[in-house]
């Protein structure tokens, strides 16, 4: 071959590989939209009025609606327990607020958690795979497809707010599940925000159940948005974070 | 050239062992496609059959990337019609049962697919209310 021929079938060939998104773009399946009715935000953050939540002691509203709503399974076992929401004693919520004097009821008092949705969260950090991400809205995401069950997001979650199925989830559905995807054994799952009631204009499961009883203890919505319910609490309130020397910076706020 | 023969028996075997699997195939009445259920709704796919019969599995990873990675649930198909992304909320409204479409011919291709360890595989009823584009993935 003349060195002037091979130039040119070089050339050619570097062209037609430029050219190979724009063919692919053109294939079915690569025209997607987000839905007509698609709540979007800057920074998706959650304000936890403690207060009003300790005023119905007992109460178990949000996480119900929450693991019904995703098909969180009800396992036995505490240790392979799954869950997205739930309470813990305000003591181990917030250790750095613990004096020898507090009394012990209050110490005691359940408090709500969750995933903190963190600005630099070590969770995403730490996955090998991608299947745990940060989306430019602030929610940290997962992708169970993805998921090779590692559990180094456990281990970086300094928040406990990750599960892992230790056993087949559909052995312990609550009830009737709902079209969510179930998860199956060997992945991680954690609070996603409800990404996928916001892809179609509805708040988050809990917020919603929370709302519907008229409690209210739980406000989500667009911390960037100056005039959403949520900023007028972030800039009216003296509001705790969990763990705030570690620099993830939770978007779950609480006022206690 | 003394060993035509041999090299013949040899190349024969070969041959026998290599397409065994088609025989044994054939043998067990494997040999024709399975008849598989006709959609129940609508009369036609979100893409053109033969495109779905060579493409569904690279617009279904499409589709998960849309939803889960951007958020997006929306279907824009060639012909310009709009789909709601969704496993069980669209693909299972006309292909009711898995068990009887895409799970028969998987098993007649050899290919296992797990799709519905996770996802649902009942029919889901879209409620008039929430209209075609709600619901989950």
């Amino acid at each position: 071959m003349r060195r002037r021929s091979f130039l040119k079938i070089a050339g050619l060939s570097l062209a037609g590989a430029g050219g190979l998104p724009v063919v692919k773009a053109l294939v079915p399946g690569e025209r997607t939209e987000p839905g007509p009715a698609a709540l979007r935000g800057k920074r998706w953050a959650m304000v936890v009025d403690q207060r009003k939540c300790n005023a119905k002691p007992g109460c178990q509203v949000c996480i119900e609606a929450c693991h019904r709503a995703h098909n969180v399974p009800a396992v036995k076992d505490p240790r392979h327990e799954v869950k997205w929401l739930w309470k813990e004693h305000l003591e181990n919520v917030f250790p750095e607020r613990v004096t020898p004097y507090l009394p012990a009821e209050v110490k005691a008092r359940p408090t709500m958690v969750l995933c903190n949705h963190c600005d630099d969260p070590p969770c995403v950090r730490v996955c090998p795979t991608e299947a745990t991400w940060r989306r430019p809205d602030g929610i940290v995401m997962m992708d169970e497809h993805r998921c090779i069950g590692c559990r180094y997001c456990i281990t970086g979650c300094p928040y406990g707010a990750r599960s892992f199925n230790f056993e087949d989830p559909r052995l312990s559905l609550r009830g009737d599940p709902t079209d969510y995807p179930t998860r199956t054994k060997g992945v991680v799952e954690k609070c996603t925000f409800c990404t996928e009631r916001l892809a179609e204009g509805r708040p988050p499961a809990c917020v919603e159940a929370c709302q519907a009883i008229d409690v209210g203890a739980l406000v989500f919505g667009d911390a960037a948005d100056p005039g959403s319910a949520v900023s007028a609490l972030l800039r009216g309130n003296d509001l705790a974070r969990r763990k705030p020397s570690l620099g993830t910076s939770p978007h779950v706020f609480y006022i206690l | 050239m003394h060993d035509t023969g041999k090299v013949l028996l040899g190349l024969a075997v070969f041959a026998g062992v290599v397409t065994g699997p088609v025989w044994y195939g054939l043998g067990h009445g494997r040999g024709a496609p399975p008849e598989l259920a006709k959609p129940v709704e609508g009369t036609r796919c979100v893409e053109p059959t033969p495109i779905m019969r060579a493409q569904h599995m690279e617009i279904l990873n499409r589709w998960r990337d849309a939803v889960v990675r951007r958020g997006e649930t929306v279907y824009v198909a060639g012909d310009g019609q709009r789909y709601r992304i969704s496993l069980t909320g669209t693909c299972l409204r006309c292909h009711v049962e898995p068990a009887k479409f895409c799970i028969k011919c998987h098993e007649y291709a050899g290919v296992q697919a797990f799709c519905w360890d996770c996802h649902q595989e009942k029919r889901r009823v879209v409620t008039a209310a929430r209209g075609g584009m709600g619901g989950q993935p």
